[in-house]
Order: structure tokens, then C-alpha cells, then sequence
């Protein structure tokens, strides 16, 4: 177990390399309990929502959700999260565990005209991730027409006797659901292990959604971005909706130079880079940039991660990362995932 | 657990050969914190360190850690199959995943590390077992 912002969670449960390994060709279970949620209610829900987010909340369809940044005036990023809309007048905000307390401010800050509820501590927050996960959410939910669930869909439906909010999404680049409860219903996670069984579903805690969430190419708040990183550098400008007449940050993203990027690297050494080690460029010896997450990649087995580099650097130069104050030698990619899965 | 080997604070093993030499790999207990071990950067042979001294690195999915040297001495020879199989360490750390073999400068440093009961105490077994 490991303290995570307060949380004891299980860091793995039959090891990192094996639950990552089963998420990736049959099914896992994660307890994200520890994400926040949050509540937006109100006829004005919709309207603050669109000022908070970058990308465009009013493109989300009923019983649909969407992946946005949430920025401050100079464009670092507040946090990244889903908003879910149930209607025009009710949200649900899914936001990282390290940020809870920081966005329910920011949130309530900025929405004064809609109700704003932390039902945190009310829910619980499970994922079923990997190719069998439909299977599984199948056999528990009674439905047979989970395969038509398009990604970042969801529904309200019923699980062996608990009312529960079913959303294709996850963490993980493989196809997925997250389930949220009510807090009471803590033993749904017993029984989706005994119904699983039959799919071989493990459970899979923190070292394996890190490792599957960098060969899936996905952001880390706290690692890959911050406060003081705006998403334009990082690989999140689909997410910038520029035809919005308004959001907080628009106008220091307009403005504002971009002269660094986020990009996957792989070493070609076998060691494996850290957050916070140094970049430098092969060529010159001179340093150009950090590491923000690295990780070994046990589809790939490779060691591969993200770094900050200066845009100048293209797809292929090789770079040299510090690692406990050795060089070694790497090479940029094309983007920072390293993953997909069959059929994507 | 092996016998006729001693340990360091630091969770590295050694035994004496017959012939002099003190084998050197992690404690089973360091492998199962450690978790996964993914790679391992071993020393040139022929190098030398001090007890103490970093030899090897150690990289699993969680962390990389440094291998100390628990004496003195010459690198004779490294487990260079544990290039291709640093999963060995994880498996079988006093056996396959032995790390270093040295030619130990000084014998009488043994006497500095710990048995494998301190060991156990050490690192908390004798609590658990009741």
C-alpha cells in the first residue's frame, strides 16, 4: 500500500508487469475511488462549465462526456478531467485525486450562478479496463448491447441490484468502463471479481494504471502537466477550442509563444528515465528539457517516457537523459503514445 | 532463505565460495519491494570498488536503486545473462540472480554484516512468524 495524496491505495496486487499485461489482452479492475467528483447543477450549469473549459462543453450530447483542461488566465493548465452531461442542466466532473480540494474552489469560484456539489465521499469510482471488459459489464449489468457503447458514452442502468452510472473511459488505451456507485455499495467490488472470473479479471492498482496510461500516451497531472505548463505545449491542443467566444486562459494561449512540446521518447539503453531528469541533445551536449514521466513498457518492452523539448527537435534526433548522473542515449518520437490497441 | 551467507543493511547478499570468492546478489526481501525488475547495469570486470561502494543499478517498474558493494574487492566476473532475464533476480535472487563475484580484498569485512537471523530481525521476519 502507498499513501497517494492521502489515499492508501494498493500500489499492485499480483505485480505491476502481470495486471499491466492481463488489462492489455484480457481485464482488470481499478478502485479510482480516489477521483474526485463533482456535482453541477442548475440552469446556468452549461454556461459557467463553457467559461471553465477549454475544449467545447456545448458539443457534449445527453448521457455523453468530453476530456477538457481546465485553465487559469496565463493558460497553465488548473487540472484535466471528463465532464459528463446528463442534461443541459446537470454535470458530473470527474478531477484528479491531488486537485480535489484545489478545483471544488475553482469551481465553486467560477460558478456561483449553479449549484455546485463534491459528492466525493458519497460515491465510489471503479474501472473495468481491457478487451473482456465488455464481457464482464455485460454479464453484471444484464445488458447485451454494451458493444454498441461508442467511447465516452454512458448510461444509467442497474448492477446486480445497485443503480449505477456506466461510462465507456478509462485510463488505460484499452476499450473500458468506469462505474460509479453510491458509496454504500462497496461489495459490487467482490462481485464483479467472482462474475469476472470466468474472463480472468485481476485487480490492478497504481504502478499498472502509470504504465498502461504512458504506453496509452495519456497526461499525468503533477507529472507531465501543471500550472505551468499550457496544454498547446503539451499534446492536448485538440482540446483548445479557439472558436469559443470565451474561456479563462483564451487569451494567453492566443498570445502566448509556444517554444517547447511534450514528446514520447524511447532510450535505447536499458535503464529507465525519471520524472525530473535531465534532457540534453546529442549533438550539442547542451541541455534542452526534463523528463516528466518514464516508465518500462511491458507491451513494448521497451523503457520509453515523456520529455520537454524545445520545438526545434524533430521526431527521431537523439537525445541524451541524466539518470543518476549518467548519459544515456534516446530517441524522440512521432507522439507520446506508444500503444494502441487492435482496431483503433 | 540460503544459509552460510550474510547480509547488509542495504539488502545486498554475499557468500564465500570454496575458493575464495564472495558471490554477491539482493536479498529476497529487496526483490519483493522492489517488484518487477526490468533491467540491471552491472560493473566491468576487473573494476574495483570499496565496501560500500555503488556497483550495479538496479531498475525495476517502481524504482531504480543502487547495489552496494558489501566488501572490498575485485570484480572477477558479472551475471551476464541477467541482461536478457533481469526477471531471474525476482525469481530466484540467490541463485540465478546472482549479480557480482569478487575477489575480496580484505576477508575479515565479513565479520562487519550480518548473519542471516540478525538479518531476519532486521528486516522485521522474526516478528511475523509468531
Amino acid at each position: 500500500m502507498v499513501d497517494f495524496h492521502g489515499w492508501e491505495m494498493p500500489l499492485q496486487y499480483s505485480g505491476i508487469i502481470d495486471e499491466h499485461v492481463n488489462t492489455r489482452i484480457k481485464v482488470c479492475m481499478f478502485d479510482v475511488s480516489h477521483m474526485g467528483r463533482f456535482e453541477v447543477r442548475g440552469p446556468n450549469a452549461l454556461d459557467c462549465l463553457q467559461i471553465l473549459a477549454t475544449n467545447d462543453v456545448s458539443k457534449i450530447k445527453d448521457y455523453s462526456a468530453l476530456y477538457s483542461p481546465f485553465c487559469y488566465d496565463d493558460g497553465g493548465i488548473v487540472d484535466d478531467l471528463i465532464i459528463y452531461r446528463n442534461t443541459e442542466e446537470k454535470f458530473l466532473l470527474v478531477v484528479n485525486a491531488s486537485n480535489r480540494d484545489k478545483d471544488l474552489e475553482w469551481v465553486t469560484k467560477h460558478c456561483n450562478s449553479a449549484v455546485v456539489e463534491n459528492i466525493s465521499d458519497k460515491t465510489i469510482l471503479l474501472a473495468v479496463q481491457g478487451p473482456l471488459a465488455q464481457h464482464v459489464m455485460e454479464k453484471v449489468t444484464g445488458l447485451n448491447n454494451l458493444v454498441a457503447m461508442k467511447a465516452f458514452e454512458f448510461t444509467i442502468t442497474d448492477i446486480l441490484g445497485a443503480q449505477a452510472i456506466i461510462s465507456k473511459t478509462g485510463y488505460t488505451g484499452e476499450d473500458g468502463f468506469e462505474i460509479l456507485l453510491d458509496a454504500s455499495e462497496i461489495s459490487i467490488w467482490d462481485k464483479i471479481m467472482d462474475m469476472g472470473s470466468e474472463f480472468k479479471i485481476k485487480p490492478a492498482g497504481l504502478g499498472a494504471r502509470d504504465t498502461l496510461r504512458v504506453e496509452a500516451g495519456l497526461m499525468l497531472y503533477g507529472n507531465d502537466i501543471d500550472k505551468n505548463v499550457t496544454p498547446l505545449e503539451a499534446p492536448l491542443k485538440w482540446t483548445v477550442k479557439f472558436e469559443k467566444p470565451e474561456f479563462i486562459g483564451k487569451e494567453a494561449l492566443v498570445r502566448r509563444q509556444i517554444d517547447r512540446k511534450l514528446v514520447g521518447f524511447e532510450l535505447l539503453e536499458k535503464r529507465i528515465a525519471r520524472h525530473g531528469n535531465e534532457v540534453f541533445l546529442k549533438s550539442s551536449g547542451q541541455k534542452i528539457g526534463f523528463v516528466t514521466s518514464g516508465t518500462f513498457s511491458p507491451s513494448l518492452k521497451k523503457s520509453i517516457g515523456f520529455c520537454f523539448v524545445p520545438n526545434y527537435v524533430s521526431p527521431a534526433q537523439l537525445i541524451e537523459i541524466d539518470i543518476g548522473g549518467k548519459l544515456y542515449q534516446a530517441k524522440v518520437k512521432n507522439s507520446t503514445r506508444f500503444y494502441k490497441r487492435i482496431g483503433r | 532463505m540460503i544459509e552460510g551467507v550474510k547480509f547488509t543493511k542495504e539488502h545486498e547478499w554475499v557468500k564465500m565460495t570454496n575458493e575464495g570468492q564472495a558471490i554477491i546478489g539482493i536479498s529476497d526481501f529487496a526483490q519483493q519491494q522492489l517488484g518487477d525488475i526490468v533491467s540491471v547495469e552491472l560493473p566491468k570486470v576487473g573494476s574495483n570498488f570499496r565496501r560500500m561502494q555503488t556497483m550495479a543499478i538496479v531498475d525495476s517498474v517502481k524504482a531504480s536503486s543502487d547495489i552496494y558493494s558489501p566488501l572490498s574487492g575485485e570484480v572477477m566476473q558479472v551475471n551476464v545473462e541477467l541482461s536478457e532475464h533481469p526477471e531471474w533476480i525476482n525469481q530466484s535472487p540467490y541463485e540465478l540472480g546472482w549479480m557480482v563475484k569478487l575477489n575480496p580484498l580484505d576477508i575479515e569485512e565479513l565479520d562487519k554484516l550480518m548473519t542471516t537471523d540478525q538479518y531476519r530481525e532486521f528486516i522485521g521476519e522474526t516478528d511475523k512468524q509468531e
